[in-house]
């Protein structure tokens, strides 16, 4: 059963349509990506479904009921723009956040040490953020996010700004999230981390939903018949009326190679052809990367 | 209702413990009352700056004695001296300048006149002015062959100060001084503008903080804006309450300790038995006697001063003025967080806080005619519209104002406050979520429009 769902939301802001007829369901305990370019709509998505605005048109529901004001304390939001107040101290900040979840102080602070801890920034508690470098400060604010334990929570973003072992920290506090129950969606222009992390994604672009699906159906889908072939040793194979070479080269004493198939040729046939060239280490359907698919998907529209 | 109480306490706790609140609040009433006590002070003991002035008349002594020694000038009567002769001598001889008096005088008012290497004080050339005046309308009274002429001069000889009284309801005559009730006018009218505007930007500024830092957005995503907008505005109220209470203790204490060593118990006649000894006690034991006949009306004035404050309604005051700022500030203070929502920086605020700035800085012109003339009815009418009420009614009040205006100047206050935070609402929250839009006020306008 879908955690959270959207269903035909449109919002329109003065002449500028920033939403139209954008459905979104998103199953329990999954990472869902919310992908697009600068511009397309995901914010105001993010911001409907966190109900700081309301949509013109469509409906949300969560668990299966309609969203309702109450269910705030549901949701955790990372917003893309990390805002914290820059005078205030790191632990009162926190614990501020934490009341306005609707946390009891004594729990918010059992909860914070936690956290904190776990984070290994409980030595910045007693400063004031102004003090605290971009990263650290990200990380209070993650902290902030996830502390009331909610069923869904949102990430914009959540990677910038992060250096690799702190990207990695978090990501792995996310997939333990998830473990524990949290379904996730997140919105973000780094399309490695989709392909690590996503279930399922959601592209928008000019307001509209234009891909969606789990993350494996898609790249499949986008894989348009190409092959990549591994040799024992120094291989040179060339093109026929049933496959192109893409590229070809050779690596530690072994043959990489890429090839497309160019008719509807079974994949035995082709390993048939190939086998008598040398030792095949291995053959797979070559998936494209989210980030090829982004872009191709994107440019085909303009 | 938990929520705005969370919002409420970290806007006030975060301004209050600032070290510039602090210092703000104690210093306030500090330097309110140096301000008061200190020129009274002066004016009671001018002891340090003892002047000895040489007076030298043309071969004549048609004018000796006649300018008598103050309690902080000594007039030395030089006979068969030329000025030319000490002028380039009397610094050390010890005199601070030379008087000059020519005979012409009588008839030639301005032959008559003072060397010094400094500029000598008012209060000096006043005397001696006096002094002069008296002793020629006296010679040429002389002219008319009147008997017992110093007599009847003595006997003409009167000070005037009016005395006012007020009649109140219950026809009880109470002593006042419109002296003070101008004071006590400008005072209110000044320090209700200052506490409005002053906290009202402080309201502003906290909502251009929270958008340009973002924070704003995680706090909405937690509570609705208008609990954010409410909580961020009765914060700050709090805490110009908790300045304004401080104040009044303070300002009360002080006063109480005041009028306890400075003036005990202050009867007149206890007063002119007391004061000589403080005034004998400089270095003017000569010119004593004849200063306590002169210091004791002044400090009867004084004194009666102190009374007339203490008769002013201050229960009404200060529940007027508590009423005034809290809806006066309410009032601007949504404006303020209005306009902060639809800003991106606190430079492009400027477009928009002169239309706010106008009835304010009005409201402050009106209430400084005011002291001037209570009851004109410019006055009137600006103590009954709300956008200028807070500051023109404080003014108005020390002068006695009928009960039913007050009544209702406050009851449109609390219907337009009303309206304005409303408004300012619907506005809020909009503008909180627009970012790198320059904003006018007809995109305002269209905000206020908005459902949902």
């Amino acid at each position: 059963m879908a955690l959270f769902e959207a269903k035909n939301v449109t919002k329109q802001y003065g002449n500028q349509l920033a939403l139209d007829n954008v459905s979104i369901s998103v199953p329990e305990q999954c990472i869902y990506g919310l992908l697009g370019p600068n511009g397309a709509g995901k914010t105001t998505l993010i911001r409907i479904i966190n109900q700081i605005t309301g949509p013109d048109t469509g409906e949300l529901f969560l668990n299966g009921k309609k969203l309702l004001p109450s269910d705030v304390q549901f949701i955790g939001y990372l917003p893309e723009e990390r805002g914290l107040y820059k005078k205030m101290k790191v632990g009162e900040q926190a614990l501020y956040f934490a009341q306005l979840k609707g946390l009891s102080k004594a729990e918010a602070m059992k909860r914070l040490k936690y956290w904190f801890t776990k984070l290994d920034i409980i030595d910045w508690w007693g400063k004031k953020v102004e003090e605290l470098s971009k990263g650290m400060a990200q990380k209070v604010q993650f902290v902030t996010t996830v502390l009331h334990e909610p069923k869904l929570l949102i990430f914009d973003e959540p990677f910038t700004g992060f250096d690799p072992l702190n990207t990695k920290i978090v990501k792995n506090e996310i997939l333990f999230l998830r473990e524990r129950g949290a379904t996730i969606i997140f919105s973000t222009h780094n399309m490695e981390s989709v392909e690590e992390l996503c279930d399922n994604i959601t592209l928008i672009d000019k307001a509209k939903t234009i891909l969606e699906g789990s993350v494996n159906e898609i790249r499949s889908k986008w894989a348009a018949n190409e092959y990549d072939l591994v040799f024992d040793g120094d291989v040179k194979i060339e093109g026929n009326g049933h496959y192109n070479i893409l590229k070809q080269q050779t690596e530690n004493n072994k043959s990489i190679i890429r090839l497309k198939t160019t008719s509807n040729i079974n994949t035995n046939d082709i390993l048939q052809t190939l086998m008598i060239s040398g030792n095949i280490l291995s053959f797979n359907p070559a998936l494209p990367s989210m980030n090829e698919i982004f872009i191709r998907v994107i440019e085909a529209r303009n | 209702m938990n929520k705005i109480s969370v919002i409420i306490k970290r806007e006030y706790v975060t301004r209050v413990r600032k070290k510039s609140f602090i210092i703000m609040t104690i210093l306030a009433p500090v330097l309110m009352a140096a301000i008061i006590i200190v020129p009274t002070f002066i004016m009671m003991n001018q002891s340090g700056d003892f002047k000895k002035i040489a007076v030298i008349e043309d071969n004549s002594d048609l004018f000796k004695g006649v300018v008598k020694n103050t309690k902080d000038a000594e007039f030395v009567y030089l006979e068969n001296t030329k000025v030319e002769d000490l002028k380039k001598t009397f610094e050390k001889a010890g005199y601070y300048g030379i008087l000059y008096i020519s005979p012409e005088l009588v008839n030639t008012p301005n032959a008559v006149y003072i060397i010094s290497k400094k500029q000598p004080p008012i209060g000096l050339l006043q005397h001696i002015e006096g002094s002069l005046k008296k002793e020629i309308e006296r010679q040429k009274l002389l002219a008319y062959k009147i008997d017992n002429l110093d007599d009847i001069m003595k006997n003409i000889e009167t000070n005037v100060t009016i005395q006012t009284k007020k009649l109140d309801e219950s026809g009880v005559e109470k002593g006042t001084s419109t002296g003070i009730a101008m004071a006590l006018a400008y005072i209110l009218g000044f320090l209700m503008y200052m506490l409005v505007f002053i906290f009202g930007a402080q309201v502003m500024r906290g909502v251009i903080e929270e958008k340009t830092s973002r924070v704003v957005e995680v706090i909405i995503s937690s509570v609705k804006p208008i609990q954010l907008m409410m909580g961020k505005i009765i914060g700050i109220a709090l805490v110009g309450l908790t300045q304004f209470m401080i104040w009044i203790f303070l300002t009360v204490g002080i006063v109480t300790v005041l009028k306890t060593t400075i003036l005990p118990k202050s009867g007149i006649t206890e007063i002119s038995q007391s004061m000589p000894q403080n005034l004998m006690s400089g270095n003017q034991q000569v010119a004593g006697t004849t200063q306590t006949a002169q210091m004791s009306p002044q400090l009867a004035e004084f004194s009666q001063m102190f009374d007339n404050a203490m008769n002013q309604p201050w229960g009404l005051i200060i529940i007027c003025f508590i009423f005034y700022f809290i809806t006066g500030y309410l009032l601007y203070a949504s404006v303020f967080a209005a306009i902060g929502s639809a800003v991106d920086n606190e430079t492009e605020t400027q477009q928009f806080m002169l239309p706010v700035t106008i009835p304010i800085i009005l409201a402050l012109m009106v209430a400084m005619g005011t002291m001037q003339n209570p009851e004109s009815s410019l006055s009137f009418w600006c103590s009954m519209i709300p956008l200028t009420s807070p500051i023109v009614m404080m003014a108005r009040i020390p002068f006695g104002v009928p009960g039913w205006q007050i009544v209702i100047s406050m009851l449109l206050m609390v219907v337009t406050f009303g309206a304005f935070v409303w408004m300012a609402a619907k506005v809020y929250r909009t503008g909180i979520l627009m970012y790198g839009k320059k904003t006018s006020w007809k995109e305002m306008w269209k905000w206020l429009r908005y459902s949902g």
